[in-house]
C-alpha cells in the first residue's frame, strides 16, 4: 500500500464563491474593531496600556521579563555556586555540543587563589559568540558540572560585532551566583 | 563415524605448526602459543584489556580480559576420541572463565566471549574498578581515550551498589619532570612499572600500600626522568599517569591524528601528529614493529611547539637597499627579485646549502635549480647527537641517507664554502632551511653581512633570515607531504596535518617557482603538480627507489637501502622473540 487515497469534500457553488468565508473573516475584524473602541478589548487587563487599547504590548515602556514562563531560553550564561565557587570546569562538551559553534573554551588550570582546588581545572578563557547562539539550550543540557544555564535574556541588541562575543568575565557576572546546585567536589567525593 | 574428512583438521593445522581455536563458534588457525587476547583481537572479537600490552611481560593483574573457554573432553583409558563430521572434538565449557592475556590457544579449544558468563565477568570487575575511581572525568586528560570509559560504556552495569566513602589516594602527584600521577585514577594494571623495568631497563616505579590502599608511586630518592618518560602516559589505559605538556591542553576529541614521522632525528620514530584547525597540540608515537615499536623519545615528542610559534615567517621579506630593513613583500615580487639578483652573479661566486631536514621531494628539486644554475658548490649540514642505545641514532638529521642518495653529499664540502664566504670568492649564498649561524654550520654573522647577496628560504625567523636580502617563508614537517629515508634505509611518509600558516608555501614548490622563474625548461620539473608526482618521477631516475609510488610506502615505510644500521631498541626487541 504505497498510498491513501483521500476523499475530498465537494464544494457548492457558493463555497465556491468564496464571499460566505470572506464576510466571516471581516465580521472577527469589525468584532475587534468594535471591542477596542468600546475599551473592552481582549489582553486589556494584562497589559494595561496607558493609551486603553492594548491588543498589542507597547514595547519597550511594557516588557515580557515578569510574563516568561519558567522554561524560557535566553542567553547562556556561567554560574558560581553557592561556595562562589567557579563552577565550570572547562570540560568543553559545550564547545563539543554546540551546534551553532558560538561556544570557545581555552581550558586552563584553576587559579591557586580560587577557594577550591580540587577540581583542578577551570576554563582561562570562556567566549560565546551571541550572534552565531541560537539559544536551543544543547550546553546546558550537555554540562556535566551544572555550570551553563540559559537565562531569561533576550534583548541582545549590539551596535558592534565585537561586542557579540561575551568573555568569561561578562558571562560570570550576568549569571551570578544559582541556590541549589549538587556540589561534586565536596571532600567526601 | 564414516562421515568425518579424510585428514582431520587437527592434522592439517599442526603440519603448519598452527591449531584450531573455535572462537565465538567459528573455527579458526592460530599459531601455537599465541595468546587467546590476540588470538581473538586478530580476528575481531573484541577482548578488554587493561595490564596487558603486547610488548611488555604479562602481568595478568586487572582480570578485564576474562573469557569463557573448553577443552575437549578427557578421554577414559583405552577409549579413541570422537569427532563430528567437520573433524572437530566436542568441547567441554569450563565452569569459570579464564584470562585470556596469561593464556595460549591449544588444539580444539574453544572460547566464548559473547556468553552470560563473560558479560558477568566483565561487569564484576569493572564495578570493582571503579568503586574508589574518582568519576572525574570532566577534568581528566585521558576521557575520551580512556579504555575504563570506554569498557564502562561497552560492558558496565550502569549503576553503582558501593555506597560507602571512596578511598583517599594521592592526585596531582609531579613524579618526573614531565609526567604527573593521580593514584585515584589508577586501576593498577602496572603497565608503566613493567615499561620502565622492561623497555627502559630503569626501577624507578614500583607498587606500595596494600588492600584498597595499593598505589604507584616512585622509589625513594628517584624520580621519573627518562628520556622515555612519557611514553608511560600513552599506555596508561586511564589518567593516572597524564603529561605536563598536554595537560589540560585540548581534550582529545576535537583532536584530529595524522599518520607521519619525527624529523628530530635519523631514526625516523613513526608518530601520530594531534591537531586541532591549524594549531599542533601534541604528538604520540604510532606503532611500528620495524622502527620504534610502540614507543619514542621525549625530546622529539615535545619538538613541535615551533610549528605554532609567534618565529613564524608568514610572508616573503626582501631588503631592496644595503642597510635598509627587511619589508613583507608579495611572491611574485620576491621570487623576480631572486632571479634579478642571480643575473648579477656568476655561476662560480654561487653557493648553496641544503639541508638533510628537506624530503626527498624537496632535495630533487633543489637539485635541479643547483643545476639551473650551475653551482657546483653545493652542500648538506651535518648534524649528530649522543646516540641513547634506545631509538635516537648518532645522526641528528632525518634525511642523511636521502641528502647523500639525492645530491650525492654528506657535508664534507661544508667548509670550502665556509673559506669561500670568507674570502671574497663567493658573493652570493643560498641558505635552504638551514640557520647558518647555528654551530653545526659554523657561520658567523659578519660571514654573512659580508656577502653581496644572501637568499634564504626557512618556516621560522633566526639569524639568517634577519641578515638575509630574500627570505621566502617555507613550512615545517606538519604542513607538508614528503618522504625520508631514516638510517636504516627504510622510506617513509610525511603527512600533511594542517595547511601553511599565513602565506607560507611548501618548500618544493617554492624550489620549483624559482627554477621556472630562472628559465628552466625541463618539463618534468616545471611541470610538477605535487610531491607525489616528484616521487614517481625520483622511482624512475634513482636505482633503489625503483617501482616506488606514494601508495606503495604506505603509513609502515618501506626498506630500500641496506645501510648497516640497526635500531638498537628493535634489535632487542626481534632478539626477545
Amino acid at each position: 500500500m504505497a498510498y491513501l487515497p483521500l476523499k475530498r469534500p465537494k464544494f457548492s457553488l457558493l463555497d465556491r464563491l468564496y464571499v460566505v468565508e470572506l464576510v466571516k473573516g471581516l465580521g472577527i475584524t469589525l468584532k475587534h474593531l468594535v471591542l477596542s473602541l468600546l475599551g473592552k478589548s481582549r489582553g486589556k487587563k494584562d497589559f494595561n496600556s496607558p493609551s486603553g487599547v492594548g491588543v498589542c504590548m507597547q514595547f519597550p515602556e511594557q516588557r515580557w521579563d515578569e510574563r516568561l514562563p519558567e522554561y524560557y531560553r535566553g542567553a547562556p550564561v556561567l554560574v558560581r555556586g553557592e561556595d562562589g565557587r567557579e563552577r565550570c570546569v572547562s570540560c568543553q562538551l559545550c564547545e563539543f555540543i554546540c551546534p551553532a559553534r558560538a561556544i570557545k573554551v581555552t581550558p586552563g588550570a584553576v587559579e591557586p587563589s580560587a577557594s577550591c582546588q580540587k577540581q583542578e581545572k577551570a576554563p582561562a578563557e570562556f567566549e560565546i559568540d551571541m550572534l552565531r547562539c541560537i539559544y536551543c539550550g544543547m550546553c546546558q543540557e550537555a554540562c556535566p558540572e551544572q555550570a551553563i544555564f540559559l537565562s531569561k535574556e533576550y534583548l541582545i541588541t549590539l551596535t558592534d560585532r565585537d561586542r557579540a562575543v561575551r568573555n568569561k568575565e561578562t558571562l560570570y557576572r550576568l549569571g551570578g551566583m544559582r541556590k541549589g546546585l549538587v556540589n561534586k567536589w565536596n571532600q567526601y567525593k | 563415524m564414516s562421515t568425518q574428512p579424510a585428514i582431520l583438521p587437527k592434522d592439517a593445522a599442526a603440519a603448519e605448526g598452527k591449531v584450531n581455536v573455535q572462537i565465538n563458534g567459528k573455527w579458526y588457525r592460530f599459531p601455537k602459543g599465541m595468546r587467546i587476547a590476540d588470538a581473538c583481537n586478530s580476528v575481531g572479537v573484541h577482548v578488554p584489556c587493561f595490564c596487558y600490552h603486547p610488548k611488555l611481560s604479562v602481568a595478568g593483574s586487572c582480570r578485564m580480559c576474562l573469557v569463557e573457554q573448553g577443552m575437549p573432553p578427557r578421554l577414559a583409558p583405552g577409549a579413541t576420541p570422537t569427532y563430528n563430521e567437520d573433524g572437530y572434538q566436542s568441547i567441554s565449557w569450563m565452569p569459570r572463565a579464564v584470562i585470556a592475556c596469561a593464556n595460549t590457544v591449544a588444539e580444539n579449544m574453544g572460547i566464548r566471549t559473547d556468553g552470560k558468563l563473560c558479560a558477568e565477568a566483565r561487569r564484576g570487575v569493572l564495578e570493582f574498578l571503579l568503586s574508589n575511581h574518582p568519576l572525574d572525568c570532566p577534568i581528566c586528560d585521558q576521557a575520551g581515550e580512556c579504555k575504563l570509559q570506554e569498557y564502562t560504556a561497552d560492558y558496565g552495569s550502569g549503576t553503582h551498589r558501593f555506597t560507602e566513602a571512596k578511598t583517599k589516594k594521592g592526585k596531582n602527584i609531579s613524579i618526573g619532570p614531565r609526567v604527573n600521577l593521580d593514584q585515584e585514577r589508577c586501576v593498577l594494571c602496572r603497565r608503566c612499572v613493567r615499561f620502565m623495568k622492561e623497555i627502559v631497563g630503569e626501577e624507578v616505579l614500583g607498587v606500595v600500600g596494600r588492600g584498597t590502599h595499593n598505589a604507584i608511586a616512585c622509589y625513594p630518592g628517584k624520580a621519573l626522568d627518562s628520556n622515555y618518560s612519557m611514553n608511560v602516559v600513552d599506555i596508561c589505559p586511564v589518567g593516572a599517569m597524564t603529561s605536563k605538556d598536554f595537560r589540560f591542553k585540548m581534550r582529545v576529541w576535537f583532536l584530529k591524528s595524522t599518520p607521519t614521522i619525527d624529523v628530530t632525528n635519523g631514526t625516523g620514530t613513526n608518530i601520530n601528529l594531534w591537531t586541532r584547525e591549524q594549531q599542533v597540540y601534541r604528538i604520540t608515537p604510532r606503532q611500528n614493529d620495524e622502527v620504534n615499536s610502540c614507543w619514542m623519545p621525549d625530546d622529539a615528542r615535545l619538538a613541535y611547539k615551533y610549528i605554532n610559534a609567534p618565529e613564524r615567517l608568514l610572508t616573503p621579506l626582501v631588503r631592496t637597499d644595503a642597510g635598509a630593513p627587511q619589508r613583507p613583500s608579495t611572491w611574485d615580487a620576491a621570487i623576480g627579485l631572486v632571479v634579478e639578483q642571480l643575473h648579477k652573479c656568476a655561476p662560480s661566486e654561487l653557493a648553496m646549502i641544503a639541508s638533510a631536514r628537506m624530503t626527498n621531494e624537496e632535495l630533487y628539486m633543489v637539485r635541479a635549480l643547483a643545476k639551473q644554475l650551475g653551482i657546483t658548490k653545493l652542500d648538506i649540514v651535518p648534524r649528530s647527537c649522543e646516540p641513547d642505545n634506545m631509538l635516537k641514532s648518532a645522526d641528528a638529521n632525518p634525511n642523511s641517507v636521502g641528502a647523500k642518495l639525492v645530491l650525492g653529499k654528506s657535508g664534507s664540502g661544508l667548509a670550502t664554502i665556509r673559506r669561500g664566504v670568507r674570502n671574497g670568492s663567493i658573493r652570493f649564498l643560498i641558505a635552504l632551511g638551514e640557520d647558518l649561524t647555528a654551530p653545526e654550520a659554523g657561520f658567523t654573522k659578519d660571514d654573512l653581512a659580508g656577502l653581496d647577496y644572501l637568499l634564504c628560504v626557512s618556516h621560522s625567523a633566526n639569524d639568517t633570515t634577519r641578515a638575509a636580502d630574500v627570505v621566502l617563508p617555507g613550512v615545517t614537517f606538519a604542513e607538508k607531504y614528503g618522504t625520508m629515508i631514516n638510517v636504516t634505509g627504510r622510506i617513509q611518509r610525511l603527512n600533511k596535518a594542517i595547511e601553511p600558516l599565513g602565506e607560507a608555501r611548501a618548500d618544493w614548490g617554492i624550489y620549483r617557482s624559482i627554477s621556472e622563474a630562472l628559465g628552466c625548461d625541463c618539463v618534468t620539473v616545471i611541470a610538477c603538480p605535487s610531491p607525489m608526482m616528484v616521487l614517481e618521477q625520483m622511482a624512475e631516475e634513482f636505482e633503489p627507489m625503483k617501482g616506488l609510488s606514494w601508495g606503495s610506502i604506505g603509513n609502515e615505510g618501506k626498506a630500500i637501502i641496506d645501510t648497516g644500521v640497526s635500531i638498537p631498541l628493535i634489535e632487542r626487541e626481534q632478539a626477545k622473540k
